[in-house]
């Protein structure tokens, strides 16, 4: 348009001007219209399998087989919380979820981590690229690779039945974890710790008094992210855990959902099911949204340097 | 001479303490590198030719597993189908939803946060519960979806209970929990240097222009990061069709790491499903280095 503006005559140059801005304005609309009609479809197809569940859960089995089915029940049977919960033994199943698996193993990975990834990131030492690189392939090798001779060395260690199998290998580092750390330790000034190093500070104290409290963010994102990965973790303790008394939250959920096999003689087999799904989302979703942008900004920097 | 021999000795001082600090750090890693990849990794092959239930020892038997595998047991090759249809189409499928997802967030729009945060939830939820809500939703007889389509007249779709359809239904539950890939596709497009659509603009470029001729090939280094994560992913998708279909029907939905699971703790062939697992690793490294290779053509590194 500002190239256009030179042309000889003034005048009608505005008024076609004007025209292609209203032309413009018209087109924008229609863009902005379409857009906010995908993204709400979109939403309402992402939000709606939650709301189901959520308002499934009180329904008694009536209402839940109800045709058309019903979007909220009335009157909403919210005793179906508390009796599905105490079907089975979930207070117990919380307790060996968070503390038997999620507190020891985010210990473990937080810190072993945060330690490994500094000498990958911190430290210049001949050999280092070679090893990262082994350490990021790591990453592509799938858990059923060694999924069998692990077992077979866990149970030769009699740690079946346990939660050793699940959170010793922790203790060792997450190259996932180690990988997105050093993404983290990368971006400070390497100035800090030359000048510590110039006072006469030992690595070890640099990395503990220095470069640790720097990167405290990207810690809890860790810890948070491994909490979170123990708290859906499925396959392992299904390997791992046959005794009911030692479950974890997910093999308690598939527990109850043994009811469902049972369709119509077990009563309310759906609202428990969802009820007790429900309970198990909650502090996943209530934990997101304390920290959603810590959270956000950790899953985008795994990805910016891939 | 000296400085000739010194260098043909190696490092200098500094250099070594150096190597022995940096190995110092890493050596938690290095330790578990040895004890829960590299030792189960061989000792996988080795068990791969032998016999073994777990209660009497292992009997060497040469290649018969391997053997089975491929010549006597019609399952692994549903099974491979099965895998390579997943990973083949859902795993690109989700990169795309999740491209476009982000590339949608990004343009003019009004509570950016509110939609992102909504696209991203189905990424955390629990896979189990995941499972339960989706089962819900799709069964032929009590699930939701088909009891709308009841209550409106329409014919029901038995989602997951059709052989044909139960691939695709998983597929479109996969492509639904990519609210990782979106997240990170949206840090990277919020990062696309403004001056470059600018200059194209003056260019008289249009919007499929700069999307085609900016936005893609900026983009390419992590949309290769997050096919590679797919796939890794795609290979060892358990516990959603474990939960939610069980293989079936008809073992439409058994897939690589569902029968290496069932040879393993519930038949307790140990021997076979070790042969599995070798078999599936040559087959992710020959993938990968493929990836890589291919992508040297089509991925942009000049961003800088």
């Amino acid at each position: 348009m500002a190239i256009r503006a030179s042309a000889p005559t003034q005048l009608g140059n505005a008024g076609q001007e004007r025209a292609v801005s209203r032309q413009n304005t018209l087109a924008h609309w229609g863009i902005q219209f379409v857009k906010y009609l995908v993204l709400i479809f979109l939403s309402v197809s992402f939000i709606l399998p939650f709301f189901w569940m959520v308002t499934s859960a009180v329904k008694n089995d009536a209402q839940v087989f109800t045709i058309p089915p019903v979007w909220i029940p009335i009157p909403a049977h919210w005793e179906n919380y508390w009796n599905a919960w105490n079907t089975y033994n979930f207070n117990g199943y919380l307790f060996n979820t968070v503390f038997l698996y999620a507190i020891p193993l985010t210990i473990g990975v937080t810190i072993a981590s945060a330690f490994v990834a500094y000498g990958f990131a911190r430290v210049r030492w001949p050999g280092r690229d070679l090893f990262f690189f082994a350490c990021v392939a790591t990453m592509m090798i799938p858990y059923q690779v060694t999924m069998v001779p692990l077992f077979i060395t866990f149970k030769n260690l009699g740690w079946i039945n346990s939660y050793l199998p699940l959170v010793i290998p922790g203790f060792f580092g997450s190259p996932y974890f180690i990988f997105m750390l050093r993404q983290f330790y990368m971006t400070l000034p390497q100035e800090l710790s030359d000048a510590a190093r110039i006072d006469g500070a030992s690595e070890l104290g640099i990395f503990g008094r220095i470069i640790l409290p720097l990167v405290k963010p990207a810690l809890i994102v860790v810890a948070l992210f491994t909490f979170m990965n123990a708290w859906n973790e499925y396959l392992q303790p299904l390997i791992y855990i046959n005794q009911e008394a030692l479950y974890p939250v997910s093999l308690g959920i598939n527990n109850l959902r043994q009811t469902m096999a049972q369709i119509g003689s077990q009563k309310l087999a759906y609202p428990y099911l969802m009820s007790v799904s429900t309970l198990v989302t909650l502090p996943i979703v209530i934990a997101f949204f304390f920290t959603q942008r810590t959270f956000i900004e950790g899953i985008s920097l795994t990805g910016l340097k891939g | 001479m000296a400085a000739l021999t010194q260098k043909r000795r190696g490092f200098t001082s500094a250099q070594w303490r150096d190597l022995r600090t940096g190995l110092f750090f890493i050596s938690p890693w290095l330790l578990g590198f040895f004890l829960w990849t590299f030792y189960p990794l061989f000792s996988s092959l080795y068990y791969s030719f032998h016999r073994y239930d777990l209660l009497r020892p292992a009997v060497w038997v040469g290649l018969k597993n391997y053997v089975e595998i491929f010549t006597k047991d019609p399952t692994f090759w549903q099974v491979a189908y099965n895998t390579v249809y997943f990973v083949g189409f859902g795993i690109p499928l989700g990169v795309i939803g999740a491209f476009l997802m982000a590339t949608l967030l990004n343009t003019e729009i009004k509570g950016r946060s509110v939609f992102r945060t909504i696209f991203f939830f189905p990424a955390i939820v629990p896979a189990i519960v995941t499972a339960m809500v989706w089962q819900y939703l799709l069964n032929v007889q009590y699930g939701a979806i088909n009891a709308f389509l009841q209550g409106a007249g329409l014919p029901v779709i038995p989602f997951i209970a059709n052989p044909g359809l139960a691939k695709p239904s998983l597929i479109l539950i996969h492509m639904w929990a990519q609210g990782n890939a979106m997240v990170i596709f949206l840090a990277t497009l919020q990062d696309v240097p403004r001056s470059l659509y600018e200059a194209a603009t003056v260019d008289g470029a249009n919007a499929w222009h700069k999307f085609r001729n900016i936005t893609i090939p900026m983009c390419t280094p992590v949309i290769l990061f997050n096919l590679v994560i797919g796939f890794i992913y795609g290979f060892q998708n358990f516990t959603l069709p474990w939960l939610l279909t069980g293989g079936g029907p008809n073992n439409a939905t058994e897939f690589y790491s569902l029968f290496l699971y069932r040879n393993a703790f519930i038949f307790f062939r140990m021997g076979k499903a070790s042969a599995l697992a070798w078999i599936l690793f040559i087959v992710i490294v020959l993938f990968t280095i493929l990836l890589f290779r291919s992508s040297r053509r089509w991925v942009y590194y000049g961003g800088e």
